[in-house]
This record gives C-alpha cells, sequence and structure tokens, in this order.
C-alpha cells in the first residue's frame, strides 16, 4: 500500500506542492531534450537519404568539438576556427562518401552499419592521436556563448535558467527551421526526400547519389557541431561525449528514423521522462534511472507503435 | 517544353543506335550481340516472351547496366559506359516495369523532380526563397503545371503518390519523366496491369507525347494489339537475341516471331 501512495500519489503532491521545482524540472527536462533531438536528427539526416544508421554521429559530435577547441589552443581565432572545423566537416563528408560509400554501394545496409562502426573507431582513434585524449573544456565564452543565469521568482520560489540552455534551445530551433524549410522548399532538399524514396527513381531522373551523400553527411557534420558546442558547454569535451549516440536511439525509436519533427518531438519526450522521472521517482528505485529510463520508455513505445510518432506506417503486402 | 512540332512529324535521322551489345550476368546471358536504332520522332517498340532480355536492354540504354560488349551512340556520340546520371543530363528520361516513385511525396514534388537538372540557382538564394530562385521555382512550376494538365491529374497534385491507385502512379511516373523534356523517352511495360479502359488512356498520351512534343519513345510491351496499334517500327527479342526487326506488319508475318510466341511444335 505503502508503496503504491510512493508511486501513483507521492509524486503529484510534490509536483503540486512546490511548483517551482516542477518548473525546474521540467525546464532541466526541456534543455536535455533539445540536445537529444540535435543528435537524433543528425541520424535522422542519413538515415533518410541513404537508409544507413550512422553509428558515427556520436562521435562526429566529438570530433567536431575536439577540432574546433584544438584549433583554438592553436591560436586561431574563435570565429576562424569555427570556420574551418565547418571546413574539415566538410572534408570529412567528402572523404566518408568517396571511401566508404561509394565503394559500398548497393550492399545490403548491415554492411553499411558495420562500416560506419568502423569509422567510429577511425574517428576515435585519429582524433585522440591529433587531439589527445583528456576532457578538454569548451570555448564558448570566445565564441560569445553567454554564460551565467537567470533567476524568476516564481510559483513561491525561484526557477533558475542558464543563459547557455537558453542559447541552445534558440540555436537548435534555428537549426531545425532551416532544416525543415531546406528539405520541403528546395530542389537539393526536393531531391533529398527523392534519394530516400527510391534510389533508381532518383538516377532516372538525374539525381547524383554522391552529391546527395556529401550533402546530408555535411549537414549531419555541421549538426553535429553544433551538438558539441552546446553539450561542452555544459559539461567538458571529451571522448566519453560519444555514447550519447546510444541516448538518441531511445529518441528515433519514438520519434521514427525518418521524421525530422520525430526527432524533435522524441528528444523532447524523452528530455522531460528522463529528468521528471530521475526527480520524482528516482529516490524509489534508488536513483540513477536517468540512465533506463529512456530505453524503457522506448520500449513500451514500440510495443504500441513500432513505426515512431511520426514515422511512415508500416504496411507491407503478403 | 518544345513547340508543338505538328501531328505528323517526319521520323528523321538516328537518334540512338546499339551496336553488338553483349550483356551477361556471370554465366547467364541476358543479352547476346543485340544491333538496332531508334530514329527521331518514331515510337519503337521491343517486344519479346518473358525473359528476353528487355528491360536489360532499357538499362543498358538508360547507363543502369554497363554491357560487357559493344557500344552505343547516343546523338552521334559513340559510349560504351555511362551512369544513369550522365544518360538523365544527355535527354533520356524513363519509367519502370513497377512504378518506381517518391512515396511520401505529393504528386507534385514527384514531377517537380523531373525538373532537377534544369535548376540552377544557388542553395543560398534557394533557402531564402528570393530573388531569381523564386524566379526559377516559379517558371519551373508552371511547366510542371502544363504536364500535370497534359496528363489530367490536376485534382491530385496535392495527394502523396503512395495513396493513389495503380493506374494514376503509372501515370504522374509518365509525368515526372516529360517534365524532364527528354529527348529520348523509355517507358517499360507502361500498360502492366492496367485495365482496358486505364490502357485507352495511356496509349493516348503516348501518342500525344509523341505528337505534340515530338518526343522519340522506346517502350516495352507485352499487349500486342497495343504494341500494333502505337509503334512505328518493332524490335523482337527472344533469350536475349535480336529475332525480328521492322514495322509492325512485317514483324506479324514473321515465322521465327510466332513461334518465339506460340511455340513451336516439335
Amino acid at each position: 500500500m505503502h508503496l503504491l501512495y510512493q508511486i501513483f500519489i507521492d509524486p503529484f503532491v510534490q509536483m503540486g506542492t512546490a511548483p517551482d521545482l516542477f518548473v525546474q524540472t521540467l525546464w532541466e527536462g526541456l534543455v536535455t531534450g533539445v540536445l537529444y533531438s540535435l543528435i537524433a536528427l543528425g541520424f535522422v539526416l542519413i538515415f533518410k537519404a541513404s537508409g544507413v544508421f550512422n553509428f558515427a554521429q556520436g562521435i562526429m559530435v566529438v570530433f567536431a568539438a575536439l577540432a574546433l577547441v584544438g584549433f583554438y589552443e592553436h591560436g586561431v581565432p574563435a570565429y576562424l576556427a569555427l570556420g574551418l572545423t565547418i571546413v574539415l566537416m566538410l572534408i570529412l563528408a567528402v572523404a566518408v562518401e568517396r571511401l566508404i560509400l561509394r565503394p559500398l554501394v548497393n550492399q545490403p545496409e548491415i554492411i553499411l552499419f558495420m562500416a560506419t562502426f568502423g569509422l567510429t573507431y577511425f574517428l576515435i582513434g585519429f582524433g585522440e592521436l591529433i587531439f589527445g585524449g583528456d576532457p578538454k573544456v569548451m570555448i564558448s565564452g570566445a565564441l560569445g556563448l553567454p554564460s551565467g543565469s537567470y533567476q524568476i521568482k516564481t510559483l513561491g520560489g525561484f526557477v533558475q535558467m542558464q543563459k547557455i540552455d537558453i542559447a541552445a534551445a534558440i540555436i537548435a530551433s534555428l537549426m531545425v527551421a532551416s532544416l525543415g524549410v531546406f528539405f520541403q522548399k528546395t530542389r537539393i532538399g526536393r531531391a533529398l526526400r527523392a534519394v530516400a524514396d527510391s534510389h533508381r527513381a532518383a538516377l532516372s531522373v538525374g539525381i547524383s547519389l554522391e552529391q546527395i551523400w556529401v550533402i546530408v553527411w555535411f549537414a549531419a557534420g555541421i549538426v553535429a557541431l553544433a551538438t558539441g558546442i552546446m553539450w561542452g558547454a555544459r559539461s567538458n569535451v571529451s571522448f566519453a561525449l560519444e555514447i550519447i549516440a546510444l541516448k538518441a536511439l531511445p529518441v528515433l525509436i519514438l520519434g521514427g528514423f525518418t521524421s525530422i519533427p520525430g526527432a524533435i518531438v522524441g528528444g523532447i519526450i524523452i528530455g522531460l521522462g528522463e529528468k521528471i522521472g530521475e526527480f520524482y521517482w528516482g529516490p524509489l528505485f534508488g536513483s540513477g534511472i536517468e540512465d533506463w529510463l529512456a530505453y524503457v520508455i522506448a520500449l513500451v513505445f514500440l510495443l504500441f507503435r513500432p513505426q515512431g510518432l511520426f514515422g511512415e506506417r508500416i504496411i507491407e503486402r503478403i | 517544353m518544345r513547340a508543338p512540332s505538328g501531328p505528323d512529324i517526319a521520323v528523321g535521322d538516328v537518334l540512338l543506335s546499339v551496336e553488338n551489345v553483349s550483356l551477361s550476368f556471370g554465366g547467364v546471358k541476358a543479352v547476346s550481340d543485340v544491333s538496332f536504332d531508334i530514329r527521331k520522332g518514331e515510337i519503337r517498340a521491343i517486344i519479346g516472351p518473358n525473359g528476353a532480355g528487355k528491360t536489360s536492354m532499357l538499362n543498358v540504354i538508360n547507363g543502369f547496366y554497363h554491357p560487357q560488349q559493344g557500344r552505343i551512340t547516343f546523338k552521334g556520340q559513340a559510349r560504351g559506359h555511362m551512369r544513369p546520371h550522365d544518360a538523365a543530363y544527355g535527354g533520356i528520361a524513363r519509367t519502370f516495369q513497377n512504378v518506381a516513385l517518391f512515396r511520401g511525396m505529393t504528386v507534385l514534388d514527384n514531377i517537380m523532380t523531373g525538373r532537377t537538372l534544369r535548376m540552377h540557382r544557388g542553395l543560398l538564394w534557394q533557402l531564402l526563397r528570393h530573388g531569381p530562385a523564386l524566379a526559377e521555382e516559379v517558371e519551373h512550376r508552371h511547366r510542371v503545371e502544363e504536364i500535370i494538365d497534359f496528363l489530367k491529374i490536376q485534382d491530385i497534385r496535392r495527394v502523396p503518390v503512395g495513396r493513389l491507385p495503380y493506374g494514376l502512379q503509372k501515370r504522374v511516373e509518365l509525368g515526372r519523366a516529360l517534365a524532364m523534356e527528354p529527348e529520348l523517352l523509355l517507358l517499360d511495360e507502361p500498360m502492366a496491369g492496367m485495365n482496358i479502359e486505364e490502357k485507352e488512356d495511356m496509349s493516348r498520351f503516348i501518342l500525344d507525347v509523341n505528337d505534340y512534343y515530338g518526343t522519340t519513345i522506346a517502350l516495352i510491351e507485352h499487349d500486342m494489339g497495343v504494341v500494333m496499334d502505337l509503334s512505328d517500327r518493332v524490335v523482337v527479342l527472344d533469350h536475349g537475341i535480336k529475332i525480328a526487326d521492322g514495322t509492325p506488319a512485317e514483324v506479324k508475318k514473321d515465322q521465327g516471331v510466332i513461334d518465339a510466341y506460340l511455340g513451336v511444335a516439335h
């Protein structure tokens, strides 16, 4: 009886009695969610255009962030370092297309998936060789990102908002909006969607697969860079960040592997779920549920809507 | 779109010629030593029983397959090997045996993809949807609307193609190919799986495309009645070998063709 009370009633009583804490938790969940969305977005871009689940998206985040800090540490001014990192991501996209995708064209998807594993470990090794294995501090100050926080007096208490989190939310929204316009309204966006639907039909109207792949990997690289900056500004930039790639999985299951809005909504649901779960139900399970709650949410979701919130319904003809 | 060239266009010079093309997959010979040509402005049918190598032949012309032997001359330029992207660039459009459309996209967007190669404005302009890019988009949209009118699919232009019945999907696929303003249009069984009425509609469209836009058409078809009505010349393949080539009337009388289609008594 007491356990049932603790699970079903007590958390809601707490939410009611300390609304400021509840709002604070919501805000933190939202910010984490936005970052998850960004990571998931990188996956969706590549998955849409080439049907490859890019395991290397996580390491691309780390690689981009490390490169940015690395350039800066070598005396390159912050904004120039940002530009150089963008160029580096373009080079990476071209290299991936030339050396991995092109030779493996028409191979089963699992082969391409394994190839992205290879890419991941190559980037880890290569990154450590160049940048060293030590955690680094993101140059958020030099990039003009705000620090400090706002304290809002409300609901009989305080809600604290880090300025960097607000910036992250704004940048993420802008990024998502421009990607949306890009996909829906431009010739290249249309070509991207076409490639996602049918390779041979895309080829027959003269869309070059090679060019499209470079573009999506580059776009995913830019998204990775943005994620790296935002995530790095909250903690450190280290190779440990690489496992956040795994956090994108539940987000993708929720949102659908091919849907940009899905990635956003899925990320936010997972972020909110994690924070609220951790704060209100965590003590029951001895805390630490943040690490696995996302997967449980995804699992439950899989039972009811295997195609994800916004994914296309899978109807197969038998 | 090119200006209408009148109902009676003269069948002219050779647009594409296939010379001694052989294609095999491992030990299986799909096409062996086939030669024929397609002349400007004609409707050329490629027929033959199942497994005759018709689709393989189309895939060779379109650049999806690379023949081991032989060569293909298109617009006077000989080539052995070409990528589909280059074929599209050179003015060859096609449809597929089992419809290959972009299922998640609307009819309008599907047909717009046919304009890909003709749109050149920079990405930045496109993103801003402003200035020259907007003008370009409007201009191409205009062309696409013409095609939509031509194919009488105005009322479904906003529908995702995945939801359309098969017959209409085939029509949209034809629309996408037309949007490329091709010089040579390859149709792989444009009427497969259609009922009589749909077949009649499609035949009408094919003849109209040929008349109105002067597009050269090469088509694969199983329905002999349709082939005889539509085409100017017919090439017949059987087991990857060319067994006849000529006008529909000539081909119909050919003993080899009759044997291939009806079987020979042993």
